[in-house]
Parts: C-alpha cells; sequence; structure tokens
C-alpha cells in the first residue's frame, strides 16, 4: 500500500480551487482531512493528530493565499510550518560534560528497539570525536545481549565493560563507572535490557540505577516504525524513569515515522539522533524540517538540496560550465561528474529523497535503480581503463585500442563503442547548449550529467 | 486448553491493569456512556479503532459498514451495535481448521521478519512446545549477521531441549539451510524451524538472499510442507502492513507471530493485514518466559483491541 503523496492529493482536492485569494473555511476543512489521514497513516497518535488539526485550522481560515502558491499548497506550507515548531525547532546536540569528567549516559527502551546496536555506534561517534567511552552490558536478562554488545564494541574499537549475568544492573553500572574512572574514561554507555513500560519492577531498576550513578543522559531508543503505542511508552519512560532525549532506530525502512512527532508531543524531550542503517556512519544528526516534511509525506526536498551544496564544488561547477560552453568537455570531466554523483549516494538514494518518489516507492519498483548504479559503474570501469590521453581525446581510439580497453574493464568491445557513441552525442547536444543558455546571460544552473 | 485461553486474556488484561493510570476496564468502556448510536458514539468508535493501530482506511472501511449494517438493520442499541462490531472483526479473524497443519507434518517453519521484532525468542518458544507435544526439532541458526544472534538461539534451544544446526557467523545463511534440511532428513525429525536475520523490507539484496533461502527449501525438500511465518511487533504501526506486502512478494506468507502483546499495544494492524491480504495472525507473544506464545484466539484480541485506556 504505497501512500499517495500528500501533495498530490491536495492538489486534487483543489483542482477547482485554483486562482482564489484567500482559504475559506470550507477550503481548509477539505485539504485538512486528507492532512489528517495523512498523519494518520504516517502513524501520529490519534489525539495529537486531532489538536494539531483544529490548530492549524484556526491559523489558516482567512489567510490570504501566497503569490504564486495555489490554496492546497498554502495549506501546506502552513501545515509544514506547525509541524515543523512542534518537531521542535533547531537540531539538539547530545550533552556531554567536560573531558575532565565522566558523561554517563543511560541508554533505555523496549525490546528489540536497537539499544544495543545504538549504544556501540554512539559510543563510536563519541570515541571519533576525541572521547573515551566505555560500554557497559547491563543487560543481563536477554540471551546473548553480552556478547552481542561484545561484538559491537570490538568493531567500534570500544572497550566493553560486562561482569556475566549474575551481577545486578545496578551493580554493573557501579562498577563500570568505577573502571572508567581508574582507566581515563570519560563517558560511560549503559546498555540496559529492553523492558516493557508497564513492567513496575524493571521500571524500578532504571530508577536504581540512576540512583547509584549520576546518570547525565538517559536516552529512549524507539523503533520509528512504532505505531499509536509510542505516546504510552514515552511517557512512562518519561514518567517512572525521566529521559532527557531520545534517538529513532529503523528510519532507513520505509516508515513515514510519525511516531517522532507523537513522541516529541508528550515528552518534549528533543530526538538527538537517527539510526539510518547498520554501520557507524549511519547514527545520524536529526533534523527537525525534514522529519516533518517526511512524516507528511513531501519527501526530503531539504535534504536532496543540501547534500547537492554540499558535494558539489561551486569552483568545480563553474569549470565545467567554461568546459561545456567551449565543447572541451571530455571522458576526465564525465569521469568527475559521475564520481559527484556517487558522493551524493548514488541515483538511488537521490531519486528516494525527491518528493512523491522515495518513500511511496516499492522495492519492487527499484531494480531499475540498481541497473542504472550498475551501468555507471561498467562505465567507469570503462573510462578508467583508457589512458590520460585517450580520455583527454577520444577521437584517437581506434580498433587496437577498444579491444585493449574492453579487456581491462571486463566488457564487449561493443559496450565500449557504445559509451563512445554516447558520449559523442551528448557532447553534440552540448555545443548546441552554449547558444541558449547565452540568452539567459547568468551563471546558469550546474546541472546533473546526460538527463538525469 | 480453555484454561490456558482464559489465563493469556488475563495476562492481556494484567498488562493494562498494571499502569497506575485510571482504566476503565472490560469490553463496555467504550460503549457504556453512549444512549443512542450517534455521531459522537461513531466518533469514539473511531479513536479506538485507530488507536488500536488498525489505521486510517480500515477503519473507515469497519465503520462504513457498521453504519450499513446499523441502518439495514434498524439498531437503536449501541450494545447491539458493539456486539456487531466484535462479531465481524472476530469472523475476520478466524482461523479456520487447518491452520496449523504443520504440526502434524514433515515440515519445514521459515521465520521471518524485520529486526528486533522477535524472531528467535518466537523459534525458542515454538520449538519448546513441539517438543513437549513429542515432535522431533531441529532450529537452523540462518541468522548469521547480527552479532550474536546464533549464541542467543543456541540458549533458547539448549533450554528447550532441541537441537541446533550453526554455522559461523557472518557465513552463507543459505548454506546453513542447507545443512539443516540434509541433518533434517538423515534424522528424521518431523519438524525443521529455520531463524533468519531480521531485514527491513526496502533492502533489496536482503529480501534476495530470502528468495534464495526459499528456493533452497523449495529445491532441496520438496516433499516437505512449508510453513512461512512472519513476526510483526505489536507495537508497529502501518509500516506493518507494507512488510506484510513485501515479505508476501518475496517468500509467501502463510501465518503471523504477534508479538510483545504483553505492553499496552493492540496489535491492530494486524486486522488491517488480514482484510487486506488475508493472511491469518495464528500466535501471539505475551511475555517473554518459555510459555508465553500462544496460539491465536480471535476473540480474546478484538475484546483486547476494545479494553481502551481512558484518560478520565
Amino acid at each position: 500500500m504505497a501512500f499517495e503523496s500528500l501533495t498530490e492529493k491536495l492538489q486534487n482536492v483543489f483542482k477547482s480551487l485554483r486562482g482564489k485569494g484567500r482559504l475559506t473555511e470550507a477550503d481548509v476543512k477539505t485539504a485538512l482531512k486528507e492532512v489528517k489521514i495523512a498523519l494518520l497513516e504516517a502513524d501520529v497518535n490519534f489525539r495529537v493528530v486531532k489538536n494539531f488539526v483544529s490548530a492549524v485550522q484556526e491559523r489558516a481560515v482567512g489567510q490570504d493565499v501566497m503569490n504564486g502558491l495555489n490554496p492546497g499548497q498554502m495549506v501546506i506550507k502552513i501545515v509544514n510550518e506547525e509541524l515543523v515548531s512542534l518537531m521542535g525547532s533547531e537540531t539538539t546536540e547530545l550533552k556531554l560534560l567536560p573531558g575532565n569528567e565522566i558523561t554517563i549516559i543511560m541508554m533505555v527502551g523496549l525490546q528489540g528497539a536497537g539499544k544495543t546496536t545504538t549504544a556501540a555506534k554512539l559510543a563510536g561517534k563519541l570515541k571519533a570525536k576525541g572521547r573515551q567511552p566505555l560500554l557497559a552490558a547491563c543487560d543481563v536478562y536477554r540471551p546473548a545481549a553480552i556478547r552481542q554488545l561484545q561484538i559491537n564494541g570490538e568493531k567500534q574499537g570500544v572497550e566493553v565493560f560486562t561482569m556475566g549475568e549474575n551481577h545486578s544492573p545496578v551493580d554493573i553500572a557501579r562498577a563500570a563507572v568505577e573502571h572508567a574512572a581508574s582507566h581515563n574514561q570519560n563517558v560511560v554507555l549503559l546498555d540496559t535490557a529492553g523492558r516493557l513500560h508497564i513492567d513496575e519492577d524493571m521500571m524500578d531498576e532504571l530508577v536504581r540505577i540512576r540512583n547509584a550513578v549520576p546518570v547525565t543522559q538517559t536516552i529512549l531508543v524507539v523503533d520509528a516504525m512504532t505505531g499509536q503505542d509510542a505516546v504510552n511508552a514515552a511517557s512512562s519512560f518519561n514518567e517512572k524513569v525521566g529521559i532527557d532525549g531520545v534517538i529513532l532506530t529503523k528510519l532507513d525502512g520505509d516508515t513515514r515515522g510519525g511516531a517522532a512527532l507523537s513522541i516529541r508531543q508528550v515528552t518534549g524531550k528533543p530526538i538527538l539522533y537517527i539510526g539510518m542503517g547498520e554501520k557507524l556512519s549511519d547514527l545520524e544528526q536529526f533534523y527537525p524540517d525534514r522529519m516533518a516534511s517526511r512524516i507528511l509525506g513531501m519527501g526530503d526536498v531539504m535534504s536532496l538540496i543540501e547534500k547537492v551544496q554540499a558535494q558539489v564544488d561551486e569552483e568545480q561547477a563553474r569549470e565545467m560550465e567554461q568546459k561545456l560552453r567551449k565543447a572541451s568537455f571530455n571522458l576526465n570531466d564525465y569521469l568527475d561528474q559521475m564520481q559527484q554523483m556517487k558522493k551524493m549516494g548514488g541515483i538511488g538514494e537521490i531519486m528516494k529523497m525527491l518528493p512523491g518518489m522515495g518513500l511511496n516507492m516499492k522495492a519492487k519498483d527499484m531494480p531499475d535503480m540498481d541497473v542504472t548504479e550498475k551501468q555507471m559503474a561498467r562505465t567507469e570501469a570503462i573510462i578508467r581503463s583508457m589512458t590520460p590521453k585517450e580520455r583527454e581525446n577520444p577521437d584517437i581510439i581506434n580498433a587496437s585500442r577498444r579491444i585493449r580497453i574492453a579487456r581491462g574493464a571486463g566488457v564487449d568491445q561493443a559496450e565500449v563503442g557504445r559509451l563512445l557513441k554516447q558520449f559523442e552525442q551528448g557532447r553534440k547536444m552540448m555545443k548546441q547548449l552554449p547558444g541558449m543558455m547565452g540568452g539567459r546571460g547568468k551563471r546558469g544552473r550546474f546541472k546533473l550529467p546526460f538527463g538525469l | 486448553m480453555f484454561e490456558k485461553k482464559k489465563s493469556i486474556f488475563q495476562r492481556l488484561k494484567e498488562g493494562l491493569t498494571k499502569t497506575r493510570d485510571n482504566i476503565v476496564s472490560g469490553i463496555d468502556s467504550i460503549f457504556h456512556g453512549f444512549s443512542a448510536i450517534d455521531d459522537d458514539f461513531y466518533e469514539e468508535l473511531e479513536e479506538a479503532l485507530i488507536m488500536g493501530d488498525l489505521g486510517a482506511k480500515t477503519t473507515e472501511q469497519i465503520l462504513d459498514n457498521l453504519k450499513e449494517q446499523v441502518k439495514e438493520r434498524h439498531i437503536k442499541d449501541p450494545q447491539d451495535c458493539r456486539q456487531m462490531l466484535i462479531d465481524s472483526i472476530c469472523r475476520q479473524m478466524d482461523l479456520g481448521e487447518n491452520a496449523y497443519e504443520y504440526e502434524k507434518r514433515k515440515s519445514v517453519v521459515l521465520v521471518i521478519g524485520v529486526n528486533g521484532v522477535g524472531k528467535t525468542t518466537s523459534i525458542g518458544k515454538i520449538a519448546s512446545q513441539l517438543k513437549e507435544d513429542g515432535k522431533k526439532v531441529l532450529v537452523a541458526a540462518a541468522d548469521t549477521f547480527r552479532a550474536a544472534a546464533i549464541d542467543q538461539l543456541d540458549t533458547w534451544c539448549r533450554r528447550a531441549g532441541v537441537p541446533m544446526i550453526a554455522h559461523q557467523e557472518g557465513s552463507d545463511p543459505a548454506a546453513v539451510i542447507y545443512d539443516a534440511i540434509q541433518a533434517a532428513k538423515a534424522r528424521d525429525i518431523d519438524i525443521l524451524i529455520c531463524d533468519t536475520a531480521g531485514r527491513l523490507h526496502n533492502k533489496k539484496n536482503l529480501m534476495e538472499e530470502l528468495k534464495k533461502i526459499n528456493r533452497i527449501i523449495d529445491r532441496e525438500y520438496p516433499e516437505c510442507y512449508r510453513e512461512t511465518l512472519l513476526v510483526l511487533d505489536a507495537t508497529t504501526g502501518q509500516n506493518a502492513m507494507v512488510q506484510a506486502q513485501v515479505f508476501t512478494e518475496a517468500a509467501g506468507i502463510d501465518g503471523i507471530i504477534l508479538t510483545k502483546m504483553d505492553g499496552t499495544a493492540k496489535g491492530g494492524i494486524a486486522v488491517a493485514i488480514q482484510s487486506e491480504l488475508g493472511i491469518p495472525v495464528k500466535y501471539i507473544g505475551v511475555g517473554e518466559k518459555i510459555d508465553d506464545l500462544q496460539k491465536f484466539d480471535a476473540e480474546q484480541f478484538v475484546r483486547a483491541l476494545f479494553d481502551v485506556k481512558r484518560d478520565e
């Protein structure tokens, strides 16, 4: 059940309303009905949705529709602004004590949220920042939980403190902090067992740990796929143990992650990081505005823009444009462009971030994308099998050179031929471009290569 | 059997009453306080269904259906309306007779799902129950990816007294399955249960790996009875629908194990999945002990669904 994007739905709703100057109550109501469904499908809590929708309604009715927007877009704009402000307007950093003191971070959450994996990732991140972290294995209940932490800790090059399964988590926490003090470590991450928020004894255990050692930050780890129940779990943890921040895991799935909004609403606590995969680097900073877009199903346009800006060197872009104008574009430049695209995470990643694409795309729709990426890898192999001279001046490639290149790249000769032909066509097209761009005069935007 | 069933409903309810918050327990909670079937009544019902994770679409369908029935049969009393609703969901969730056919045959049970839903734990419990029933059970540790997953399964198998086939961490899961099938045949095993790594359904390579595992079983043991169970975390929201769809495409699903039902989550997405994809819930997990996995009982499930928490 791929979700139709909200933008699309609203566009349909407002088809007949183009050009109206002011949002009427009826307009807003129709639009908000769709917004409500979108939020519910994204797993935002029912009550949170209700309050949100009525707040937006109040603000939107009677507003002037801005120039250049249709009523649907105007409502989305307001919805988005309100959503971002609900999510917390800015990125919050994990609070750490100065390096000469020991920061104690306690990871808590339900079973299967990803505490152990996240604890190790966080430790790795802190280590990369120059801290000396220690992981403490306080999950004495789940079979092999300690072993899992040990393996993950090893991968991150972070020491894991364990006392086996026969000590109480409170004692382990205490001993871990002592160990850290005597070993010059300044961050202790307590990996606690997964527990149900209604299990009084287990919740009490967390309170006892917190009373035994001076916990700096208690972090709730939540599965981003959590449904309506997220509010119950989050508010219980907050009331009984007290939390300082949240880490949202498994956001590399295709869930819309409405739980983020619910949790933020009921606890008022910031979301610090999001888990985007299995690798260390996949624990990413949280950006409220992007999450708002994701929940609404409007695609992560912001992320894309930012990524493009970060990766494409302005200077390089200008140089490229010069080359295009002079039609001196060669295979080296072609390779450069492919590298840049790769830095942005490949075509698949870029597509995923476009509105109405990624989140709504089913896995089975993806293969084409993989083919494209595979094709790119082959193209790269071919170009890399050429000599610098050949890359600069592809015209010199004759039959014997072609055989050598094909052998080097492990492809068919015909494929080399095809690439050269394609490149020639592309270059021809570009020769015509300067004329077209000339009219506009200005710096012209950098374009992705070959129709992408 | 009835005793057992009752105890699980008790447990579900206990889960709820454990909270110190105000709870109006009992199935009648939302239906009391309404003397007539009006908009407020339907709104309350909508809230209960959506808060139970049935999703906006399924909720709308159920309510439209209900409204129609109410009109047709001239129902005035909310109590009657309640019974009608419960009956219809129960009917829909009913398992039929051959739901546990695999227990009686030589079979291979493949257990799949996303990360952290409780696959390994569920397998430990099923293995132990089958063993108690006198079956010869073998477990295949094909989660070769997650750190210490094999150790975890091993602990469960030892508790259950069931043998396990495992390779090294990081080895090919399909090879583990292959070996396990050969062992199952050689040792005249009744039921082979295969653990797999948690995989997000949008990771294409991992889904391909699953297809491969599935093919190996079909090829190496064509005469066996196949049972593929998807493990779903009851706290999961609407994304569970997509999970069910994509896993069905990859491996075909015969039933769902709904875990973590001892919390406050209702697992209502299972109703939506049943209605949209026709996949039944076969087990529910209500705790961490070895007997905390129970065969599904539609009526108890629906009752728990309407056991709503109210802040008064």
